[in-house]
């Protein structure tokens, strides 16, 4: 029994730390800019997207038709050269079987241009409206991403492969001593969790250990006290804008193996993340990462047969039931500071 | 505000009715003259129309009305398939049981205001959504959706001795439903529908709504306790878009959970934005656009455009039908989210601001001082 739940936990980790990540993004911008961001699961999205165009880039070829030969259908044999490997040799190969964290060098600066592009041209207007605007404006930022890329990619989810040497499961039960083969897990998505820990972490300590940092967190705690210092805020919490839709890519590359990407990604985790945020506390980072990696863990536990034999369709609605009971005991979230969109 | 002018109120109204009863007619030349799309123009008036009695006056931004929507049309086909095809009982039945609904989750959600708000009516909506897709399924009938069968019960049906022969449909009075019927059944509903939401705008009970949202805390103060009215106003709200889902089961009697997902709630936000929050014709206009330009739009093909571009030079044309074939088809969501944005950004009050603003401008420069100020009537 002891090894079942602790399968359930570490299968909840790699969900939960995809929340943690949108919903760390979603704190930062709210929590500086003071913006309901609506669009960050479309910056997810577009991360994803980034790799997958970075896939095709590399995985271009040339294709020629060789009249001599023919194919087991009777026609021209068509022949196929990938053009990163003829250029580059094995290196190329490992390029192409490495493409899913490589695109991740090539998501930082489009992301962080994509976000600083968005909080300059759009979100910068809103401040002063109410949120119910910053949310529709948002909202309808988010349809367009989203039908921008299903017009260049099409509706269809496009799978990526993982490099072929991350495919395998590590026995984590014999790495802790206990029996072998009996609890393992899926490699990528232990480096998933790995990874986002990097990333939030670095967040973290970008936050705290850094002078930019501090003026960011002296910003979130009184914009205005640190206007007057002469401190230029309003520049600084637009790259912390763009960090955010970094932190929001990342964590869409990454999720590429896990969940071929389709043009409603965002979407379908907006929601979800939006939930997880509130249910943190509006503003509150470790609120964010906690509540993610909570509920993450609790959905795996409650798609287990045993407590859907209990209560049936738990699985599809736990978050949303956490979500409301938290709301309504506790409307602050679990850390929520005092007095942050409180009504 | 409204009551001490019911004169231009009438005018309204019976401008809307004129307007709404002759559909057939003016939209004919724009190609939208035929009654399976005039009947969605109705049925999304009336979910716009009541969404707008929460979001316009109140302020209260659901973002989970479509489940009110789908529990109208589950609840509707049920009334098919257990008591009469007859639309009436089917209606009232709907109207309850969607008002119930509303009332249950309306009295969880309004415990909080603004985003939390919003967030408790899209979790409330998205689990009602998950659960008809799983484990409602003996009500919901899942992924197929729900519909009549030659099987069901129809208990008054049975005790008053007709019988049926093929595929069952709803009737009105033993009427079929189909064609400029069902179109003018729904019509009568928009009208009804339209007339209520306007005595709620010019009554007591609307300027309570009105100063909630304008300024909870004050009012609050004043001595006056704002939940009961939220309430009702949110259970109002629920009950049209309830309505609104019952007819669209009269007129097409397949109910699917997908009517309930969060994007259908998104849908008519978009509506009311679009038209234009907290006015009385506005949120219909934007149903109707936004109803008018996904079929219009998603029809047009290559081939259209093409044709449409022809008196361009060839090279030209050809970029400009790949550029345009990008906005139009499947498509069209861009143009939606585009316009919307734009209207977001520019033009916060919508259509209908537009139109006023239009004609302060005509008022201004003097031409005419008998510009009919009935059609621009803002509801607040």
């Amino acid at each position: 029994m002891f090894e079942v739940i602790f399968l359930q936990f570490l299968n909840g980790l790699d969900k939960g730390a995809a929340y943690a990540l949108i919903a760390l993004g979603l704190t930062l911008v709210f929590g500086t800019l003071g913006v309901v961001n609506f669009a960050h699961g479309a910056l997810f999205m577009l991360g994803a997207f980034c790799a997958v165009t970075v896939r095709m880039f590399l995985t271009m070829e040339t294709v020629t038709v060789d009249p001599e030969r023919l194919s087991p259908w009777g026609t021209p044999l068509e022949v196929r050269e990938p053009l990163v490997q003829a250029w580059l040799g094995d290196f190329g190969a490992v390029l192409v079987n490495y493409s899913v964290p490589l695109s991740i060098l090539i998501t930082i600066p489009i992301m962080l241009l994509v976000g600083i592009a968005l909080e300059r041209g759009i979100i910068k207007h809103f401040y002063k409206r109410p949120h119910a605007e910053q949310i529709l404006v948002t909202f309808g930022l988010a349809i367009v991403a989203q039908e921008v890329i299903k017009s260049i990619f099409g509706p269809n989810p496009i799978p990526q492969p993982m490099p072929t040497d991350l495919r395998g499961a590590a026995d984590i039960g014999a790495f802790l001593g206990m029996q072998a083969n009996v609890i393992t897990y899926p490699l990528w998505r232990l480096i998933y969790f790995v990874f986002a820990g990097v990333v939030i972490g670095g967040v973290f300590a970008f936050l705290q250990f850094t002078t930019f940092g501090m003026v960011v967190r002296a910003g979130m705690a009184d914009r205005e006290t640190v206007g007057l210092l002469g401190i230029n805020i309003d520049r600084r919490f637009t790259i912390m804008f763009g960090l955010a839709a970094v932190v929001a890519g990342m964590a869409g590359v990454m999720y590429t193996p896990l969940l071929p990407p389709n043009y409603h990604l965002g979407m379908d985790f907006l929601v979800l993340s939006f939930v997880v945020v509130v249910v943190g506390g509006m503003g509150s980072l470790p609120g964010a990462v906690a509540a993610g990696f909570l509920l993450g863990i609790l959905q795996s536990f409650a798609s287990m047969n045993q407590v859907k034999a209990i209560i049936p369709g738990i699985d599809q609605i736990i978050i949303y039931l956490v979500a409301v009971v938290i709301l309504l005991v506790r409307p602050r979230g679990l850390m929520g500071r005092r007095g942050v969109m409180e009504s | 505000m409204n009551n001490l002018m019911p004169r231009n109120d009438l005018f309204l109204l019976l401008g809307f009715t004129a307007v709404v009863l002759t559909m057939p007619i003016w939209l004919a030349p724009f190609g939208a003259g035929y009654p399976d799309l005039l009947q969605r123009f109705m049925i999304f008036g009336i979910f716009a129309v009541g969404f707008n009695i929460l979001f316009g006056l109140t302020g209260y931004l659901s973002f989970g009305h479509a489940a009110f929507f789908g529990v109208g049309s589950y609840a509707a086909v049920w009334s098919f398939k257990l008591l009469t095809l007859d639309a009436i009982p089917a209606m009232i039945f709907a109207v309850l049981i969607s008002g119930l609904f509303a009332l249950l989750i309306g009295f969880l959600c309004l415990r909080r205001s603004g985003i939390y708000f919003s967030i408790l009516t899209l979790a409330f909506a998205q689990m009602s959504y998950n659960l008809a897709y799983s484990v409602l399924t003996p009500i919901t009938n899942g992924e197929t959706g729900l519909q009549l069968t030659i099987n069901d019960p129809r208990v008054l049906d049975a005790a008053m001795g007709q019988g049926f022969a093929g595929q069952p449909v709803p009737t009105l009075l033993g009427q079929q439903m189909s064609g400029y019927a069902g179109f003018y059944f729904c019509a009568g509903f928009l009208i009804l529908s339209f007339f209520i939401a306007q005595r709620i705008a010019g009554s007591p009970f609307g300027m309570m709504l009105k100063a909630i949202k304008s300024n909870q805390t004050r009012m609050q103060f004043t001595g006056f306790n704002t939940r009961p009215y939220a309430l009702s106003a949110f259970v109002i709200s629920g009950m049209y878009a309830g309505l609104a889902g019952a007819l669209l089961a009269v007129t097409d009697p397949l109910a699917g959970a997908e009517r309930m997902q969060w994007t259908a709630s998104g849908e008519v936000v978009l509506m009311t934005i679009l038209g234009g929050v907290g006015t009385l014709v506005g949120p219909v206009i934007g149903a109707w656009i936004i109803k008018y330009f996904e079929n219009i739009l998603s029809a047009l093909n290559d081939n259209i455009l093409a044709r449409f571009w022809s008196f361009l030079p060839d090279g030209v044309a050809d970029v400009v039908v790949k550029v345009t074939s990008k906005f139009v088809g499947d498509g069209w969501h861009l143009t939606l989210g585009l316009v919307f944005v734009i209207i977001v950004i520019f033009l916060p009050g919508g259509i209908m601001e537009g139109v006023r603003r239009l004609a302060a401008l005509f008022r201004r420069s003097g031409s005419s001082s008998a510009k009919p100020s009935a059609r621009t009537q803002p509801a607040e």
